[in-house]
């Protein structure tokens, strides 16, 4: 039992978002949630909704319920949860079944879902313990950091369809959506540098050990046999680096100087070929010691620095596209008769339903019903759209409330807003854009190196001692092989990526903070990034409210989740609201309705209350307020700007041009201004295309743009910048594809992150000028001669040492200065 | 002395039988997940139940 309350402690501080069960109001047993419209009675325990129940039933009839006592209340609401049978219908569809699984046999079939809602330890249990539900589940195992569970199971006695309903049933619904079926995206991790990095370490190791006798050779260990047999073993140990562990290094120089240029690689490469075959020929010809454990050494180093420069962060995703959010199935009316047909097969002209929660998946025309269009995740605006019969719907919103019926205008990849994907910025690979610090000095050291090099041995052939004249060529070539100076990028980077990390500002990789340094041009999206749903500025205009009146609307939007009422009710925060012996009736799309006091309150839209005022305020939503016919008077409400933007704009504005991007209407033009100045350049009526060639034009003018937005509309502008920052206010919901994802609350920072870049790029100046050092004295006794391989073993590892030291104590002491980190450590 | 070269063999053979391990460990799947193995051994095994499956630590 100990462990079982060790594994919920743990799992609790991560689920802040959970409500602590409180005395004197009944808490849902699955969920931990308020039980505030009904409480269901089952089994002795208290529920809030049926679908609540209904996981614990299914869960007690199979013996499961240590579910229970693993985490404290370990399951999610299951409220909002469609209970639609026909909903998995599409996983009947064998084209579908087959891009969906991982592997399959005549027995058994492996799939892996990904599932958000993992959350606890429990969640774990339940997931691994699927085999007790229905014999035909062979096992489940759970990733918890990725949310992902893979299950084994076999086709004949349960389908997959059976299987995802059986997941649903018990509240763990997978996320599956039209990039689970369109490609296979298999992400082979780079293994290869970890294969590599072991194969170094283990013959630098050993060649370390059998070297061990050359660093003691005045003390004579040992006979004259055994330093043969130490060196040949040496030779050995040396084919597997220089084989396999330095291929990525050959490879990387002979793209580069194919293409007339020099990077990084180029010296290393040298320096790697030179050490090998100088040892060859020093082993086998002279029978001297060679520098074989130089060689293993330096790999190894080198293959760290490189290991540790990547940083991945498994529950993120940098480059989601519209079809990770697309549904992979969606309901098409054929002669009144529903039917779920994939997506990939829905036609112009098809007659589809959209239900509540669901997603309208093309560019169509509504036919019937009432929609009420959720664009949140595409424009960041939270309030729901009102479309009206024959009116167009784009792609990628929600409906809320009733069931609609569409007919389909355009193939889901060529609406409006998937267009988007289709324009060839998303074709060519990123550029990485601005050449690396490392490689554009990188060209001039390798003349320089081999520059002196020749010059070395030209001198000695010329006073007349051509072996002496060798052995300072090749001794220069190999003292300044660029370990220190490869590894200084590799260490400053990786660091600065992990103290952005821990600041919740998530890169993609380490190009991007090079790419950051070098910015002037910050592009803002405004719905959702500079505005934040929750910092809505609501006004009231009209008669002056009672109180009485103030708690009659609080309770109405008390009964209501609607966005509107959402912002009114914690405008309202401190009235308490009366008691309503009516219910609320809601009319979508229009307003709330109650009888209070045998007069009739309603409070919605203009139509809805049949408002006649003049000279209404633009740029925000209205609703009105009217005692049976008259109106009281409205309530503007606007979305009001994140916290602190203003300071984050202005500090930008200090040395880079900043310019506003918005899908709406240009009536805030006048309020932007007034906060942030007349010197932004603000652009209204953009639409997702319209954002990236304004970013185009951008670059085409020279401009190093950073674009940060939010929604999938802003999805082509954060391709074609050169650094694109998603905001997101959950770091695990979706955000699209971006080169970094930052937490909304950390956005007051992004000035010192943008900083900060540029700090790095001195600390990995400041450790160049440290290894040249080593090198300039590395070279004094090459070009003599009298480079020796106990002194190349003790240089090298010092100076790789001591520049890692340099960099990674330098940017965390420097990050924690500048309030970007907590603790030094 | 001549032991020597027996140690040396031996102590090859052992590194390099460690070599191998990781490489398969890798490949089998270990690292891929270091953070629900760590969750997973909390869970306590049930009494009541006879046949109690393990789950198999093989990915494959």
């Amino acid at each position: 039992m100990f462990f079982r309350t060790e594994a919920s402690k743990l799992y609790q501080m991560s689920n802040p978002t959970k409500i602590e069960p409180q005395k004197e109001i009944s808490c849902c047993f699955h969920c931990g949630e308020e039980c505030k419209d009904e409480i269901l009675h089952f089994d002795g325990k208290e529920f809030c909704c049926s679908g609540c129940k209904l996981v614990y039933e299914v869960l007690n009839e199979n013996d499961l319920c240590n579910y229970y006592d693993i985490a404290e209340n370990p399951g999610l609401s299951q409220k909002a949860i469609s209970t639609r049978d026909n909903r998995f219908d599409y996983l009947e569809d064998k084209d579908i079944v087959k891009k969906m699984v991982d592997f399959q046999n005549g027995d058994e079939t492996h799939i892996t879902f990904s599932i958000p809602l993992i959350h606890c330890a429990s969640c774990i249990w339940l997931l691994e313990n699927l085999h007790k539900l229905n014999p035909g589940i062979v096992s489940g195992r759970v990733d918890f950091l990725k949310k992902k569970v893979q299950v084994k199971y076999h086709q004949e006695k349960i389908s997959l369809k059976e299987l995802v309903k059986l997941l649903s049933g018990i509240g763990y619904e997978p996320a599956i959506n039209l990039a689970d079926v369109d490609k296979k995206n298999v992400q082979v991790t780079d293994k290869k540098l970890i294969y590599k990095l072991a194969v170094a370490g283990f013959c630098f190791g050993n060649m370390m050990l059998f070297s061990l006798p050359e660093y003691f050779a005045e003390a004579e260990l040992l006979g004259e046999g055994f330093k043969k047999t130490f060196n040949y073993l040496n030779v050995m140990l040396a084919l597997p680096v220089f084989f396999y562990a330095a291929t990525d290094y050959f490879r990387s120089a002979w793209l580069s100087i194919r293409n007339w240029a020099v990077n990084m690689d180029v010296p290393i490469a040298i320096g790697i070929v030179t050490l090998f075959f100088y040892s060859l020929y020093d082993i086998f010809l002279l029978g001297n010691e060679g520098y074989m454990d130089t060689l293993g050494g330096l790999l190894f180093f080198l293959l760290i620095g490189k290991y540790y420069q990547q940083k991945t962060y498994d529950s993120l995703s940098f480059d989601r596209d519209y079809k990770s959010y697309f549904p992979v199935a969606v309901t098409k009316l054929i002669r009144e008769e529903e039917e779920v047909i994939p997506l990939i097969k829905l036609n112009v002209g098809d007659i589809i339903k959209v239900r509540n929660e669901e997603l309208i998946p093309a560019d169509s025309i509504l036919l019937e019903g009432e929609a009420f269009i959720d664009y949140s995740f595409v424009t960041g605006e939270e309030v729901p759209v009102v479309k009206k019969k024959g009116e167009l719907i784009y792609a990628g919103g929600r409906q809320k409330r009733k069931a609609i019926l569409l007919t389909v205008q355009k193939s889901p990849s060529q609406g409006y807003l998937t267009d988007l994907w289709n324009n060839d910025s998303f074709d060519k690979e990123k550029s990485t854009g601005l050449e690396s610090l490392a490689n554009r000095i990188s060209g001039k050291f390798t003349f320089t190196v081999l520059l002196i090099a020749l010059a070395a041995l030209v001198f000695w052939v010329i006073s007349g001692n051509a072996s002496l004249g060798v052995l300072a060529f090749t001794s220069v070539l190999i003292i300044t092989c660029p370990c220190a100076l490869a590894m200084s990028t590799p260490f400053t980077l990786g660091n600065t990526l992990r103290v952005f990390g821990q600041g919740k500002f998530y890169l993609k990789n380490s190009h991007v903070i090079e790419k950051l340094a070098k910015i002037d041009t910050v592009v803002f999206d405004k719905t959702g990034t500079l505005t934040a749903t929750d910092q809505a500025s609501v006004k009231y205009f009209g008669e002056p409210l009672s109180l009485e009146s103030k708690s009659l609307i609080k309770a109405m939007v008390n009964q209501s989740t609607h966005a509107l009422s959402n912002r009114i009710n914690s405008w309202l925060s401190d009235v308490r609201a009366v008691s309503l012996i009516q219910e609320v009736e809601e009319i979508t799309g229009k307003g709330l309705r109650t009888i209070y006091k045998d007069q009739e309150i309603r409070l919605g839209s203009a139509e809805f209350v049949q408002a006649k005022i003049k000279d209404l305020p633009k740029g925000g939503n209205l609703v009105f307020f009217a005692l049976e016919d008259t109106v009281l008077g409205y309530f503007f409400i606007q979305s009001g700007l994140r916290k602190g933007i203003e300071k984050v704009v202005s500090s930008i504005q200090e040395n880079k041009a900043v310019h506003f991007l918005s899908g709406d209407q240009d009536h805030e033009r006048e309020n932007l201004k007034s906060v942030f100045g007349d010197q932004i350049q603000m652009n209204f009526n953009q639409g997702p295309s319209d954002k990236l060639l304004y970013i185009k034009n951008l670059n085409k003018n020279g401009a190093g743009t950073l674009m940060i937005g939010d929604g999938l509309n802003d999805a082509g502008a954060l391709r074609e910048s050169q650094v694109g920052v998603a905001i997101t206010d959950k770091i695990t919901n979706f955000s699209p594809a971006s080169d970094a994802i930052m937490d909304a609350s950390m956005i007051g920072k992004l000035p010192a992150f943008m900083d900060f870049t540029k700090t790095s790029r001195n600390i990995i100046k400041t450790s160049f000028g440290l290894s040249f050092s080593y090198n300039i004295v590395g070279i004094f006794f090459a070009v003599q001669g009298l480079v020796s391989p106990v002194f190349c073993a003790i240089l090298m590892p010092i100076s790789s040492i001591s520049v890692v030291l340099f960099t990674t104590v330098a940017t965390n002491y420097l990050a924690h200065k500048r309030g970007l980190k907590d603790k030094i450590w | 002395m001549e032991v020597i070269f027996i140690l040396i063999a031996i102590s090859l053979i052992l590194a390099g039988s460690f070599l191998f391990l990781f490489f398969r460990a890798m490949k089998s799947g270990q690292f891929d997940d270091n953070h629900t193995p760590a969750i997973r051994i909390l869970f306590d095994n049930e009494i009541k139940k006879k046949d109690k499956k393990v789950p198999s630590t093989k990915s494959k």
